[in-house]
């Protein structure tokens, strides 16, 4: 069996199905961080997909590397942020981090 | 000595005794004692330096008109107001009745004031009268006159309370105060009339106005309107009758005060006045002031006869003697009228500080005695003073010959020639009520004045505090002395029976009138000879004085004199008369004068009858001269009590019908309000929070979904994701 674009989608598609299903179950901040790791590679996954069986251009490759950059800084201020909650909290649980309830 | 040297002179005269108040009102207190010397030397010197002015003007420039000063006080645009001060003869005799007289009494008020707590602040007030009555003397304007007019309004109120602690003191300084305001208002409404005329206030630009023909509102009546309001500042401030009520309760101040004020020169002031402005009187205006002169020197003389209190026999007296003058200037006696102010302010101040010498004598005597009870001017309480205190006594004799009219007295002089011209009005206008009260008065006067003599200082002293007094120091007796020395005749003319050719009667001859022919007395109008005679000289004259004194407006200004040298010659009617009425009315005088004097000898010396049968007889006349014809009585019940009830009915209508209106709207207005605040409760503020409620409400509902849960907001996110990929695909 050729392996085509199809299956990089359906693997793409699984990839961010779990990434979502990751952030909306895992109690702890971290986990969710992952699991956002999941969905953006996922993204990632489909720019290459896209770039090998679509116009054999650069331009999906070098998007997934911007991602990718992009994930290390946004990972920088998401940790520092769960620092911050851990300090005032002493503990991640996203759920019980419930402030903003109106 | 130059007439502007002559006028600085007298505005030094006129500020010695303001400094001199200024000076002991602010260090009175420190100086003590020491103030009295002072205010005494001070007056000394305004004395000398008005001495000074007098005899220069009446020797070197005795025929010529006012000598002054005039400058403008406020321009407003096209008009102004001008100020000034003049001298004539008028004046410089003024000048020294007014210092001699308030040198006199800072000397007895040495002794007489010696133990007063506010020793210092008598003497300020004293400087402060003298200020005032001396800007009265040296005005040449009727604004200027005014103004120093109330000023010694103020300082006779000051010195009338002076004992404020007394209630009948301080009542009569108010009561002094409010009557001489009924007479103010004529003056100042007679004073608007002047100015919204002839827009000026100087007197001699009036009268040559008056003389041109200009009349307020071109009517011969308001001119004699203008002239009878104007008088009306003469009637309150001379008291005169109906106003003459305040005078005798001014007894109530300090008998030096008395002396000064309320005997020789401030009631004098409305004869000044009088005989300042006596140019512009009309025939009517004229009449109308002999009969308040008339009136008021025959009602003043009845009460006087019974009364007790040594001074207020004397207020009496003052006033009658206040009426005479006013009658002299109305029926046209002018010099005489005048004459009758200078010689009576000597005697009458020596009759006043008499009896001030005689208070005080009597006050030691009850103070030695341990008696304080007994009221020492009740002259029932004298007698047999003559021999305690002779100077006194004298002095006092010499005053009351003078104020009967006796010959060889100033007093006189001056009497004769206004009854003489009392009569030669009477002959001529054939209004006789005038002579024969004035000769009526002069009869009592001359029984009365007795009286008083006899009852005070005659026969046996009646208490023994009477029997005990004691001639007085030299600071009263000088004075005294000095005054009595005044009331002869010698300083007048040298002739003691007619004084036409003495110095006094030629300096101040009565001045022409200003007022046209037809509103003069016929018999006054000099016009009536000239034209037979003298036309040329007059014409020749009159374009002498319009090419010298034209004024701003090009109306020449009517130049007064008081002397027949630079007047055209004229002899009218009435001086021809009253030169014929002189030796009538000299016997006639004398023979009523003499008449008063034996009935109150026979009366009270002798003892021949007893007065208490007269009484008996007329009780009916005994009580109302007694009490003063009830003048404050009826005033108390007409103006006093009318007053008050019209403020009663305006308080009524006030509380109840004003009050009712005011209130009425208020209650108006509070209906509406209340009506306007159920709407506002019920249906605005309904409507207020309905809205709030309702975004209460959908807050509440909002709230829930807002769970602040991340991982709930995904969920529903993804959700509403593929909610709309369903739709729209």
């Amino acid at each position: 069996m050729e392996i085509g674009l199809t299956h990089f989608l359906i693997i793409s598609g699984i990839l961010f199905s779990l990434g979502l299903f990751g952030i909306a179950t895992r109690k702890n901040a971290i986990m969710v961080l992952m699991s956002m790791e999941l969905i953006l590679n996922s993204a990632n996954i489909n720019f290459i997909a896209f770039s090998r069986f679509g116009g054999f251009n650069m331009e999906g490759q070098i998007a997934a590397l911007f991602v990718i950059i992009l994930a290390a800084a946004e990972v920088a201020v998401a940790l520092a942020i769960v620092l911050n909650i851990y300090q005032n909290y002493h503990h991640v649980n996203v759920d019980e981090i419930n402030k903003l309830k109106g | 000595m130059t007439p502007e040297m002559l006028l600085n002179l007298s505005i030094v005269i006129l500020l010695i005794p303001i400094l001199d108040f200024a000076f002991l009102i602010f260090f009175g207190k420190k100086l003590g004692r020491a103030s009295g010397f002072i205010g005494t030397s001070v007056l000394g010197i305004d004395l000398i330096l008005a001495l000074i002015v007098a005899f220069v003007r009446l020797t070197q420039y005795p025929n010529e008109t006012m000598q002054q000063y005039k400058f403008d006080w406020i321009n407003l645009g096209n008009t102004s107001v001008t100020l000034g001060i003049g001298i004539d003869n008028l004046t410089a005799i003024m000048l020294i009745v007014v210092t001699l007289i308030s040198f006199l009494v800072h000397l007895f008020s040495m002794e007489y004031m010696r133990e007063d707590s506010r020793f210092s602040r008598f003497y300020a007030y004293l400087g402060l009268f003298t200020f005032s009555m001396l800007g009265i003397v040296i005005a040449n304007n009727f604004l200027n006159m005014f103004i120093f007019w109330e000023l010694v309004g103020v300082s006779s109120y000051l010195l009338i309370g002076f004992w404020y602690e007394k209630d009948s003191a301080a009542n009569a300084g108010k009561k002094a105060f409010i009557v001489n305001r009924i007479g103010d208002l004529g003056f100042l409404i007679g004073l608007m009339i002047i100015y919204s005329t002839y827009g000026t206030f100087i007197f001699e630009d009036v009268f040559g106005k008056i003389h041109a023909g200009i009349l307020p509102f071109n009517s011969g009546f308001w001119l004699t309107l203008m002239g009878i309001l104007v008088f009306g500042g003469a009637i309150g401030k001379s008291a005169q009758f109906p106003l003459h009520v305040w005078l005798p309760d001014a007894m109530e101040g300090p008998t030096p005060v008395s002396a000064l004020i309320h005997a020789a020169t401030m009631v004098a002031a409305g004869v000044y006045l009088t005989a300042r402005v006596y140019p512009m009187f009309t025939a009517d205006a004229l009449l109308f002031i002999a009969y308040i002169g008339a009136l008021t020197a025959f009602i003043a003389a009845t009460i006087a006869i019974t009364q007790v209190d040594f001074k207020r026999v004397l207020a009496y007296s003052t006033v009658s003697q206040l009426g005479y003058m006013v009658m002299g200037l109305g029926v046209g006696a002018f010099t005489s009228g005048f004459m009758h102010l200078v010689t009576h302010a000597w005697f009458k101040a020596l009759l006043f500080l008499a009896s001030g010498s005689v208070i005080h004598a009597m006050h030691h005597s009850m103070h030695k005695a341990h008696n304080h009870d007994m009221d020492p001017q009740d002259i029932r309480n004298m007698g047999g003073l003559r021999k305690t205190m002779p100077i006194t006594y004298i002095t006092f004799l010499f005053a009351t010959i003078a104020i009967s009219g006796i010959p060889f007295t100033s007093g006189f002089l001056s009497k004769d020639g206004i009854l003489a011209g009392t009569l030669a009005f009477g002959e001529l206008s054939g209004h006789w009520f005038i002579p024969i009260a004035g000769f009526g008065a002069a009869a009592i006067t001359a029984f009365y004045m007795f009286r008083l003599t006899i009852i005070a200082f005659h026969g046996k002293p009646k208490t023994s505090i009477a029997e005990h007094t004691h001639e007085n120091n030299g600071f009263i007796t000088i004075p005294l002395i000095i005054l009595a020395v005044l009331s002869l005749w010698f300083f007048y003319s040298m002739n003691p029976l007619n004084p036409d050719e003495g110095w006094f009667h030629q300096r101040t001859q009565a001045p022409q009138s200003a007022v046209p022919a037809s509103l003069m007395w016929n018999f006054m109008n000099p016009e009536k000879e000239i034209n037979a005679n003298e036309n040329i000289n007059v014409s020749n004259n009159r374009l002498h004085t319009i090419s010298n004194e034209l004024n701003k407006t090009g109306i020449p200004a009517f130049l007064v004199t008081h002397t027949l040298v630079s007047q055209p010659k004229v002899e009218t009617e009435f001086k021809e008369t009253l030169h014929h009425a002189h030796v009538p009315a000299m016997i006639l005088s004398l023979i009523v004068a003499i008449s008063g004097i034996i009935l109150s000898f026979v009366y009270y010396q002798f003892k021949v009858y007893d007065p208490d049968s007269i009484v008996n007889l007329y009780p009916w006349l005994y009580k109302g001269s007694f009490n003063k014809w009830f003048f404050d009585e009826i005033y108390q019940a007409t103006f006093i009590n009318g007053t008050i009830g019209l403020a009663k009915v305006g308080a009524w209508f006030d509380f109840n019908v004003i009050d009712g209106i005011v209130n009425f709207v208020a209650a108006i207005g509070r209906g509406l309000g209340h009506i306007t605040g159920i709407f506002d409760f019920h249906i605005i503020d309904g409507l207020v929070n309905l809205s709030a409620k309702i975004s209460g409400w959908l807050g509440t509902a909002l709230r829930k979904p807002q769970s602040g849960t991340i991982q709930a907001y995904l969920v529903l996110t993804v959700l509403g994701l593929v909610v709309l990929i369903l739709l729209f695909i």
